[in-house]
């Protein structure tokens, strides 16, 4: 029987008996193959949050080794090789396996359910992506576990990085890791962009988008483009070590400033990455504390865009102090202060947002206000940095060090919590604890500024970065006590969410389908969500579509309990990019383990890489390595009729194969 | 075609699509498969961007003597990116078979284009071959052997591509209206061909018009 | 020396000096910001209602409420006038600031190595050149041209009372410039991360009248004093064949470059890249135990006996 090439799919409400059959249609497939092979954005999207969380958590702890060391001067809990793997790899932990992964593990979860759909445009590169980034952040970690961690900072210049400076295994864990993990990166970015440009529900233009996926969209986008740039810099730096090139080292024709800038082309927009997604978690949350819509919500839009696209152009500001040219640094450096201004713009219309509205104080809340002030304090430390001469007093110092980490937590780590205590009631129906969310606050908000504010101060008397101690006499013991006092204190602040969640997640009072009365999509699907999320495709009218009988829309109204119910297989619909006009029907795959397999086998093939400099016999575990990535990458892109890949070709009556007849 | 909005009244009516004939999965070469190949090649053009702007920065700064080869001979070069552009055009001429209901005129592109693909790759490995200085030698031998490598790389990518077109073609999956792995395995392959215009002529061209001589 | 020997609040040399008031102004700016904003924060929650839950959220009715983009327009337009400030005020002090000075008094050469300071003092006239190591020497008043080179891994010069930092980098020459607008000793830091010594490679530059610059000149060209007594022979003995590995003493058969120069060790007030005091007991206890000191850096052990050590001291004191 020819299944229809164009179908006018059914509208229609929700049924129990439309559920049950959409629910054993999407649900994911029992036992290890479910485990292996599930390709629903809601699964893979806690893996990452969990994942994420743990790396934080470890990260945390390296952390407060660091500080237990420099807690006072000439102390030596710790030798100069341990600590040089200790700053490098928290740093590497932090920047690399936590900020990320977290946000993508957020907007895995709800971007179908902000969208109105029932999956990510590719639900088994979603799984791959995953299990990349597991398999990069273990292989990394193997490293740092037998003591050859990263150890010559998160940016690993050369040519300290080299094997004749460095002969360890170290080096080689770190750029074989990263190259690994970029993998993960850019096909989680391509996701991201193909699903917020052609699965969202109809009626969702692009003015109706909520600013989350904007941010986690342009972020990827960037990564699309830079994260090549790194991934590539790391390769040469294997290769100098392994194959005697020279990319980096002078005396064979290759430049140190070779490295900075690959590193720097993918760093530079690589932090815009890391925040512009939790500030569009806070664009979307916020306003539901003030019952209102955000200010501006057009400009803050053009905001992010503008400060992802003016960030691709600041790199150099890393760069001050190696004797570059006086018209490079004044381009850069002017660059670096005025993209300040449309960062500005988020800052005033979340501000604007909190007075002119009716803000009620959760702890979601106070995770998302604070955020703005501690944005502020980065954002200016930033400003100061900028400067090309007060850069080179400033850089290299705990100053800098003062303004990462209050750009990182503060615009990346406590944004995430408030979406924590925002979104866990629509993960797992119930709602964090909000007595102890108030102390989880306070102290967390408490001890990180005690950590990190006098830490202005230490840079500013000149503590430079990366030292595994200091001298009594340099003015700097104080100070330094305070931040490590302050550190342990923060590390509290956390316990207390993490009990939280293990509390909450048993024990929490239970939560409906929208706790907080907020008006976007997915609070208009049972908490947490069924597999297929929803029952009936919605078509959306506005920007609020729960709100918008409050909100008095003069024009039409979203339709929720009506739309297209895409149940004749595992179906959801693909829109036009600017409009959302339903343009096809979209097939989506059942469980696979080929996805997995191909992880597999790429993992398999960078240990080898990674041991080739022992055993000669590495190479054979590359090639079974590629052997199993080429099984698993045909598993999966064989073209299959259920995916309307392909034709079907019907047996004759006499039983040998024949063309299918095919009608225009 | 497809309507999306119900006429507007006084009140705000429910805005409810009722799209109408939407095709089933991909059709032709619209799918967000084809959006899926153009990221994967946005990103894969970013790589070689990086590799040539290493190029270009190490010689812009570099001391005399660092192009090992001042004058690159064109003798295999030339012959082998002619042959390079060919493949595309009779992979092309392989991706019409489809669009045509031709499976001859198909496999005989994709068959023929592997084949090009082939010679392609070992007359480049014999270019390799033909060079008086090796990987380790400066910079500029490096940054040489790696970008050619990395093409050298995606070449043998395509090749599978082109290779499992072939087998599917044969096993008649396609149709016009089913063919999107098709466009894309042949877009991409015409990608690593446009590459190489771009790491030829930064090579092979531009030590003629002077850079790092 | 100052109580906070690495701050660049104030400034003692010129080119320092320019940057001060620019670092100052962006500091005020920032922190005003950080006031203005937390004042609008704490204003805009002032009417909040606090000890919320899900369901005081869902009792508040959801309102459209009032435009409020010209509250970006004016935040963004105010930020915009500090901005432009900062930005032309940057590009008027880098120019300030900014190398090479046209006539330098003094020309050094300083290569940055793991985890010491090569100090070459250039001179046209080869006779007038000579090298030393950690301890900086200009006279007061003059702009002194310094030329940094990267001895193997990337480090960065700094001296935060005299200068803004420059990266010595492995295969180019960087250029910095110091002036120093009054006797005295400020010290210096390398500020990138070099390896496992990074934390203690330290430096001091003196600045020195234009008669005590004369003299020390004059003193370091000289080359080191003959032994007089069995001890000082015994222990030149000693540094020619086992520290002449690494250094150089001039005048001796110690005549390695690959570590600091000692002809003239006892004029410097530090040791081990400003890690110690040089008197005799840091001294000695350096010489026996590096390892201890500066766990990774590059001079081993010495397993000298008592003896050794004390001819050693014996003719280390001749070195001035």
């Amino acid at each position: 029987m020819k299944e229809p090439d164009f179908r006018t799919p059914t509208v229609g409400s929700a049924t129990a008996e439309l559920q049950a059959r959409l629910h054993s249609i999407w649900e994911t497939e029992p036992g290890l193959k479910g485990v292996f092979g599930t390709t629903d954005h809601k699964t893979i999207g806690i893996r990452y949050i969990v994942t994420a969380f743990i790396f934080l958590a470890l990260g945390g702890l390296e952390a407060l080794a660091i500080r237990l060391q420099l807690a006072g001067p000439n102390l030596s809990l710790m030798t100069p090789d341990q600590y040089a793997q200790f700053f490098s790899t928290h740093g590497m932990t932090m920047i690399f396996l936590y900020a990320l992964p977290i946000l993508s593990g957020f907007s895995n979860y709800l971007w179908p359910l902000l969208l109105g759909g029932r999956d990510m445009a590719f639900p088994r590169l979603n799984a791959f992506s995953y299990w990349i980034y597991l398999a990069a952040g273990v292989f990394m970690y193997a490293g740092f576990l037998v003591g050859n961690g990263p150890n010559d900072g998160w940016f690993n210049y050369v040519p300290y990085a080299e094997r004749n400076y460095n002969p360890g295994f170290n080096q080689d864990f770190y750029s074989l890791g990263m190259v690994l993990l970029g993998i993960s990166t850019t096909v989680g970015a391509a996701n991201f962009i193909v699903t917020a440009m052609r699965t969202r529900c109809p009626g969702m233009s692009i003015n109706r988008v909520p600013i989350m996926i904007w941010g986690t969209l342009t972020a990827n986008a960037a990564n699309l483009l830079v994260v090549p740039s790194v991934s590539l810099a790391f390769f040469l730096l294997w290769m100098d070590r392994q194959f005697g090139t020279h990319f980096y080292d002078p005396v064979g024709g290759g430049q140190p400033l070779l490295w900075q800038h690959l590193f720097w082309i993918f760093g530079h927009p690589w932090v815009y990455a890391i925040v512009l997604p939790a500030m569009g978690m806070v664009s979307t949350g916020l306003p539901v504390f003030c019952r209102r819509p955000i200010v501006g919500y057009a400009l803050v839009i053009l905001g992010t865009i503008s400060t992802m696209v003016l960030g691709f152009g600041v790199w150099v500001h890393h760069m001050f102090a190696t004797g570059l040219s006086g018209l490079s640094l004044s381009f850069f450096s002017g660059a670096s202060i005025m993209i300040v201004v449309p960062s500005a713009i988020a800052v005033f219309a979340w501000l604007a947002t909190i007075t002119l509205g009716r803000p009620v104080v959760t702890t979601a809340f106070l995770y998302f206000s604070s955020m703005i002030l501690l944005f502020v304090i980065g954002g200016v430390s930033g400003f100061m940095t900028a400067s090309v001469p007060v850069d080179w007093q400033l850089t290299d110092t705990y100053f800098v060090v003062a303004h990462i980490h209050y750009v990182l937590i503060g615009i990346n780590v406590f944004p995430v919590l408030g979406a924590c205590y925002y979104w866990f009631p629509k993960m797992t129906g119930r709602l964090l604890d909000e007595r102890l969310g108030r102390w989880n606050f306070w102290i967390t908000f408490i001890g990180f500024n005690l950590a990190f504010l006098p830490m202005h101060l230490t840079g500013l008397l000149g503590m430079p970065r990366r030292v595994y101690t200091y001298q009594p006499d340099m003015g700097w013991n104080t100070l330094n006590l305070i931040t490590t006092i302050g550190s342990f204190v923060l590390a509290f602040g956390l316990l207390l969410f993490f009990i939280n969640v293990a509390k909450s997640v048993k024990t929490g009072a239970l939560a409906g389908p929208n706790p907080w009365d907020a008006p976007t999509l997915e609070w208009s699907v049972p908490s947490p969500p069924p597999p297929y999320n929803f029952a009936v495709i919605p078509t959306v009218a506005s920007a609020n579509p729960l709100w918008e009988d409050r909100l008095d829309e003069k024009r039409a109204l979203s339709s929720i309990e009506q739309g297209l119910l895409l149940d004749k297989g595992k179906e959801s619909i693909a829109t036009t990019a600017i409009d959302a006009v339903p343009d096809m029907i979209l097939e989506m795959p059942e469980d696979s383990v080929a996805p997995a397999i191909t992880a597999l086998g790429i993992t398999a093939s960078f240990v080898g890489m990674l041991l080739k400099a022992i055993w000669l016999g590495a190479w054979i575990l590359v090639g079974i390595g590629a052997l199993i990535t080429l099984i698993g990458l045909v598993m999966w892109l064989w073209p299959r009729r259920d995916l309307r890949e392909r034709e079907p070709v019907e047996r004759g009556p006499s039983g040998r194969r024949q063309v299918r007849e095919v009608t225009a | 075609m497809s309507e999306t909005l119900a006429t507007v009244a006084e009140e705000p009516a429910t805005a409810l699509a009722h799209p109408t004939d939407l095709p089933v999965g991909p059709l032709g070469r619209h799918g967000v498969g084809m959006w899926g190949v153009g990221t994967a090649i946005a990103t894969e053009a970013a790589l070689f961007a990086y590799l040539l702007f290493s190029y270009y920065y190490l010689g812009a700064s570099a001391h005399a003597g660092w192009l090992l080869e001042p004058h690159p001979t064109f003798k295999l070069s030339l012959p082998d990116t002619i042959l390079l552009v060919a493949s595309s055009v009779v992979a092309w001429f392989g991706e019409h078979g489809i669009l045509k209901r031709r499976r001859g005129q198909a496999l005989l592109g994709f068959g023929v284009a592997f084949v090009m693909g082939v010679v392609f790759a070992a007359v480049q490995y014999l270019e390799w071959q033909s060079k008086s200085y090796r990987i380790g030698d400066n910079s500029y031998a490096s940054l040489y052997f790696v970008t050619t490598g990395f093409h050298m790389a995606h070449v043998i990518v395509g090749l599978f591509v082109l290779l499992a077109l072939f087998v599917w073609t044969a096993l008649d999956y396609f149709s016009p209206r089913r063919r999107l792995t098709v466009s894309a395995g042949v877009f991409y392959w015409h990608f690593v061909d446009v590459v190489w215009l771009f790491v030829f002529t930064t090579y092979y061209i531009t030590p003629y018009l002077g850079f790092a001589r | 020396m100052s109580p906070t020997p690495l701050s660049y609040f104030t400034a003692d040399g010129e080119r320092a000096a320019h940057i001060v008031p620019l670092t100052w102004y962006m500091l005020i700016v920032s922190i005003v910001v950080c006031v203005v904003i937390g004042v609008m924060l704490l204003n805009g929650v002032r009417r909040a209602r606090t000890g919320g839950g899900d369901a005081q959220t869902r009792a508040i009715p959801v309102e459209r409420g009032t435009n409020g983009s010209h509250w970006i327009g004016i935040g963004v337009g105010v930020s915009l006038v500090p901005l432009i400030i900062a930005l032309v005020w940057t590009m008027i002090t880098l120019a300030a600031a900014a190398g090479p000075p046209p006539h330098p008094g003094l020309v050094l050469d300083v290569t940055a190595h793991q985890w010491w300071w090569e100090v070459q003092y250039y001179s046209d006239d080869p006779s007038q050149s000579f090298t030393t190591a950690n301890e900086i020497h200009i006279p007061v008043g003059e702009r002194v041209l310094v030329r940094l080179h990267g001895g193997d891994v990337i480090h960065s010069f700094w001296v935060p009372k005299l200068s803004g930092k420059t990266d010595a980098i492995p295969g180019q020459v960087n250029i910095s410039w110091l002036q120093a607008n009054h006797p005295g000793r400020f010290r210096g830091q390398c500020q990138e991360f070099c390896g496992l010594q990074h934390a203690y490679m330290g430096f001091e530059v003196v600045a020195d009248t234009k008669d005590d610059f004369v003299q020390w000149r004059a003193a370091q060209l000289r080359p080191a004093p003959e032994p007089i007594t069995p001890a000082q022979l015994r222990g030149q003995a000693i540094v020619e064949y086992r520290c002449g590995l690494c250094h150089e003493v001039r005048g001796t058969h110690a005549a390695a470059v690959a570590a600091p120069d000692l002809t003239h060790l006892m004029s410097r007030r530090t040791i081990a890249s400003a890690r110690l005091t040089n008197n005799p007991g840091n001294l000695l206890g350096w010489i026996q135990d590096p390892q201890g000191i500066k766990p990774g850096c590059l001079m081993p052990n010495q397993y000298l006996s008592a003896q050794q050590l004390h001819d050693i001291q014996a003719y280390l004191v001749l070195l001035r």
